[in-house]
C-alpha cells in the first residue's frame, strides 16, 4: 500500500528532475591530503533548498523508520524547502540533540536515506547533508537555549560523554532532571573527539554540540574515572538517583600473531588518540609524538581503519589497507572508502597478516600475509575468509595500524559485582529499557552492543533516558 | 576545570623533583602500587606517574619524577600555586600487600620513590624488609632517610661508588643471596635494565619476584594498548592488568625496545621546548 502510494507520486513528478541528488561540495584531493581540514563542505542555502524540494513528503515515510532516534525527517525537509532553516533545526532537535555530528557521521545510506522512496528509481534525498546544513546554520547564527521541563529534583549521573552519554544527558535534562556527566578523558565527546578525525568531524563541531548539552543544564566533569576515582555505588551514596553507563568500547583487539608488539605497531585506538585527541599531527607544537614511517599498513576494513589510513596518509605516508575479505564486504561506509581511494590509499583485499617481522632496534620492517578466499557465509551472514595454503607473501612496512575492533571498556563495570556482563564483557541489559542487573543503573552504546555506530548508541541512550524517567517518576507517585 | 593545584614542590636531587598536588577525589582511593596520568597544559602529553605518597587531611597526592623529556621538564617548571591541567586516577591495580615474611625491596634511580609506598605498606603488613636502593652517583640517591626509617635493613649502592656499595642494586641482592640470605618475596622498581637484572638474580633461587613496569602509556584507562607487554607469552596491558607483574615472566627485551620508540621525537620536542 505505502509503496504504491510512493510510486504513484513518483510517476507524477518524474518531469521535475527529482531523481538527481544535489552533490555536497568537497575539498579537492590535493587540498585534502595536505592537512586535516574537513573534506565535505556542506550545502549552500540554495543547494539545500533545491535538494529539499525533491522530497516527496510521503504520508507514511520510510526514512523515519530507518532512523534510530526517529527524527521527523519529512517535516524538517519541508521546512528547509520553504527556507525556514531555524524551524527546521528546531524540528530535528525535538528528537536529536547532536545533529551537526549525526549529519556528518551517521551511515545514512543504511538508515534514513537507504529507505528513501526516491532511491528506488533514482537517487535518494541526501538527508544527512540537509541535517548537517541546518545544524551548521544554527551554530553559525548562535544556538538558542531550548526550554526544559520544570525541575523534578532528581539527580542522574551519566558515565561517559560519547554519543550515548551526551544523548542520555540531553534527553534527561529536557525532562527536568539534574544531570552530571563524568568523563574519564580530559576532553568530552568520547569517540567523537578521540576517534573520528578532524577531516571527517571537526572538533569545533563536537565542542559546539557538547556545549548545547551544557546549555540544557547538564554539568560535565572531565578527569573522573567512574570505577577508579569514584565507584558506581558511591554515585548513589553521593545522592544520585539513577545512573546511565555509556562508557563505550575500550580495549583494542589485536591479531594475536607473532611480532605484534614490535615498535611501530599501533592499535587504531592509540594511533587515533595520539593524532586526534592529543593533536600529534601538530607535533612538536603539541608535545605528543606519533611515529609514521614512509610505508604504513592498516589492518582492517571498518570506518576506524579508513580513519586511520586517511590520517596516516595526511601525515605523509604511502598507505595500504589490508583486508581479509573483498571490497564488497568492507564494513566501512562506501563514501569513506571512496574518499580513501581518491586520496591515494591502496587496498589489498583477500589478505591477512600472519606475522610481523622486525628489523633494527625492535622496529617492524615487514608484514607477512597470506592470501584468503571466501568460503560459506558465517553467523554474521558474510562469507567466511579461509587462508589459501602456501600463499604467504611479504609487504614492507615502517608502521602498522591494527584496526580490527575493540572490546568493551572494563573500568566502570569491573569496580562492582552487581552488574551482569556477557562473556564478551558487554553489559547485559533489558532490550526494552536498557536496564542493567544493578538497580537504578541503565546502559547503552558500545558498552552494551559491542562495536556499533554513533547513531545506534544514541538510539539506545534515548530508550534508556525514557526508562530512567519512568523509573524515577514512577516511584515518586 | 581549574586544574589541580601544586601545593608543595621540592628538588630532591639534580633534575629529580617532588610535587604534592591537590586531588581530593583521587586521594580517597589511592593505594600503594597505583599511578596517576597527568597532562601539564593544553598542548601537553598524557603520561603516568607512580603515587609516592598521599594525605587524606590535605587532599593531596605526591609524585616524584626525573626531568628526562619535554613533559617532565614542563611539570618541573610549575611552581607552588600553579595548576596541572589534568590529573586522573588512581589507575592500575593496587600492589599485592601481605605478610610474605622475609623480603627484599629493590629501587633504582627515580624508582626509589616508587618503592617507598610499597615498603611502607609491606612493613605495615608485618614483613621484615631489607631495602636496597641505588643510583648513578651519591647526589642522585633519594628517599634514603624515609626508607631507612621504615626498613629493617638498608643497603645503598652507586654506580660510581661515591656512596655505599660500588655497583648495581642487583649485585647487592646477589651478594646477600650468596651469603645465604633467604627472601620469600622480592619487589623491584626502577629502570627496565635494573628490573631485568634483578629478575635474573632471583630466577635461579625461585624467589617470587614482582616488578612494577612503566611502559609508554597514553590514556592509562585500557584504551590505547600502547602499554602492552608480553608476560608469560601473553600480551598484557600495564595500565589495566598491571602495573605489577611476575618479573620472571616479563619479556624485558621487548619492553626495552618499546621504551625507545620515541627517542628521536623526544629530541625534536626538547629542541622545540628550548625555542619556546
Amino acid at each position: 500500500m505505502r509503496l504504491k502510494d510512493g510510486e504513484e507520486r513518483l510517476r507524477k513528478t518524474k518531469v521535475k528532475a527529482r531523481l538527481i541528488q544535489r552533490r555536497m561540495p568537497k575539498l579537492s584531493v590535493e587540498e585534502r591530503i595536505r592537512g586535516f581540514n574537513e573534506v565535505a563542505l556542506g550545502y549552500t542555502c540554495e543547494q539545500a533548498v533545491t535538494e529539499a524540494k525533491r522530497c516527496l513528503q510521503c504520508k507514511e515515510p520510510k526514512c523515519v523508520e530507518g532512523c534510530p532516534v526517529e527524527v521527523n525527517i519529512p517535516d524538517f525537509i519541508k521546512l528547509i524547502s520553504e527556507s525556514k532553516f531555524e524551524d527546521a533545526i528546531k524540528k530535528i532537535k525535538e528528537k536529536n540533540s547532536l545533529p551537526a555530528m549525526c549529519g556528518r557521521v551517521c551511515p545514512q545510506e543504511n538508515q534514513c536515506m537507504g529507505r528513501c522512496i526516491l532511491g528506488k528509481k533514482g537517487e535518494p534525498i541526501n538527508i544527512g547533508a540537509l541535517e548537517r546544513f541546518v545544524a551548521d546554520y544554527e551554530l553559525e547564527k548562535g544556538v538558542r537555549v531550548p526550554n526544559v521541563a520544570v525541575s523534578t529534583g532528581r539527580k542522574i549521573a551519566v558515565v561517559g560523554s560519547g554519543p550515548a552519554g551526551l544523548t542520555a544527558a540531553a534527553e534527561l535534562a529536557k525532562l527536568g532532571h539534574k544531570v552530571t556527566i563524568f568523563e574519564a578523558l580530559h576532553s568530552p565527546g568520547g569517540v567523537l573527539s578521540y576517534g573520528i578525525p578532524e577531516f571527517r568531524l571537526p572538533k569545533e563541531i563536537v565542542e559546539a554540540e557538547v556545549n548545547y548539552v551544557r546549555l540544557l543544564g547538564v554539568e560535565l566533569e572531565t578527569d573522573v574515572i567512574v570505577g577508579k576515582t569514584v565507584t558506581l555505588e558511591e554515585l548513589f551514596e553521593n545522592g544520585f538517583d539513577a545512573v546511565f553507563v555509556g562508557t563505550g568500547a575500550g580495549l583494542p583487539s589485536f591479531l594475536g600473531v607473532p611480532g605484534e608488539n614490535l615498535c611501530g605497531i599501533y592499535s587504531a585506538n592509540e594511533f587515533l588518540i595520539r593524532v586526534n585527541l592529543l593533536k600529534a599531527y601538530r607535533f612538536p607544537e603539541y608535545d605528543t609524538p606519533v611515529k609514521v614511517g614512509e610505508k604504513v599498513v592498516v589492518v582492517g576494513g571498518g570506518n576506524v581503519a579508513m580513519d586511520a589510513a586517511r590520517s596516516a596518509l595526511r601525515l605523509g605516508a604511502k598507505v595500504s589497507v589490508v583486508y581479509r575479505r573483498t571490497e564488497k564486504e568492507l564494513p566501512a561506509r562506501l563514501e569513506e572508502v571512496e574518499n580513501a581511494e581518491k586520496e591515494g590509499v591502496q587496498f589489498l583485499f583477500l589478505a591477512n597478516p600472519v606475522r610481523f617481522i622486525g628489523g633494527a632496534r625492535g622496529w617492524v620492517k615487514q608484514v607477512e600475509c597470506v592470501r584468503m578466499r571466501l568460503g560459506e557465509p558465517d553467523a554474521s551472514g558474510r562469507r567466511r575468509p579461509i587462508p589459501v595454503k602456501d600463499s604467504s607473501f611479504l609487504i614492507d612496512a615502517d608502521t602498522v595500524i591494527v584496526a580490527i575492533g575493540q572490546k568493551p571498556n572494563p573500568l566502570a563495570v569491573r569496580s562492582t559485582k552487581k552488574i551482569e556482563l556477557t562473556r564478551h564483557g558487554t553489559i547485559v541489559v533489558n532490550p526494552e529499557t536498557q536496564e542493567t542487573s544493578m538497580k537504578g543503573v541503565y546502559a547503552g552504546g558500545d558498552i552494551t552492543a559491542g562495536d556499533a555506530t554513533v547513531i545506534s548508541a544514541m538510539g539506545a541512550a534515548k530508550k534508556a533516558a525514557k526508562a530512567i524517567h519512568r523509573y524515577l517518576m514512577g516511584t515518586d507517585r | 576545570m581549574n586544574g589541580f593545584e601544586v601545593l608543595e614542590k621540592e628538588e630532591l636531587a639534580p633534575g629529580i623533583k617532588l610535587l604534592a598536588v591537590s586531588a581530593p577525589l583521587i586521594v580517597k582511593k589511592a593505594r600503594a602500587g597505583q599511578f596517576i596520568v597527568v597532562r601539564v597544559d593544553e598542548k601537553g602529553e598524557r603520561f603516568p606517574l607512580t603515587l609516592v605518597d598521599w594525605s587524606l587531611d590535605e587532599g593531596s597526592v605526591t609524585v616524584v619524577f626525573q626531568e628526562v623529556g619535554v613533559s617532565t621538564k614542563k611539570l618541573g617548571m610549575l611552581k607552588v600555586g600553579d595548576h596541572i591541567m589534568d590529573v586522573v586516577g588512581p589507575l592500575g591495580n593496587p600492589a599485592e600487600i601481605k605478610n610474605y615474611g622475609e623480603i627484599a625491596v629493590v629501587g633504582g634511580g627515580v624508582g626509589v620513590a616508587a618503592a617507598y609506598p610499597r615498603i611502607k605498606a609491606l612493613k605495615e603488613a608485618g614483613n621484615r624488609v631489607t631495602s636496597i636502593i641505588g643510583a648513578k652517583t651519591s647526589n642522585l640517591i633519594i628517599f634514603e632517610g624515609e626508607i631507612g626509617k621504615l626498613s629493617d635493613e638498608l643497603h645503598v649502592s652507586t654506580d660510581d661508588g661515591s656512596k655505599g656499595f660500588k655497583g648495581f642494586t642487583s649485585t647487592v641482592l646477589q651478594n646477600l643471596l650468596d651469603q645465604g640470605r633467604k627472601f620469600s618475596y622480592v619487589f623491584a622498581v626502577g629502570p627496565a635494565p635494573m628490573m631485568k637484572a634483578v629478575a635474573e638474580v632471583t630466577r635461579p633461587h625461585g624467589i617470587h619476584t614482582v616488578v612494577s613496569l612503566n611502559p609508554v602509556m597514553v590514556d592509562g584507562t585500557g584504551m590505547c594498548g600502547g602499554c602492552r607487554v608480553a608476560v608469560g607469552g601473553e600480551t598484557k596491558f600495564a595500565c589495566v592488568d598491571g602495573p605489577e607483574f611476575d618479573a620472571h615472566l616479563v619479556d624485558f627485551n621487548e619492553l626495552l625496545a618499546r621504551l625507545n620508540t620515541y627517542v628521536e621525537q623526544e629530541q625534536k620536542a626538547m629542541c622545540a621546548l628550548k625555542g619556546r
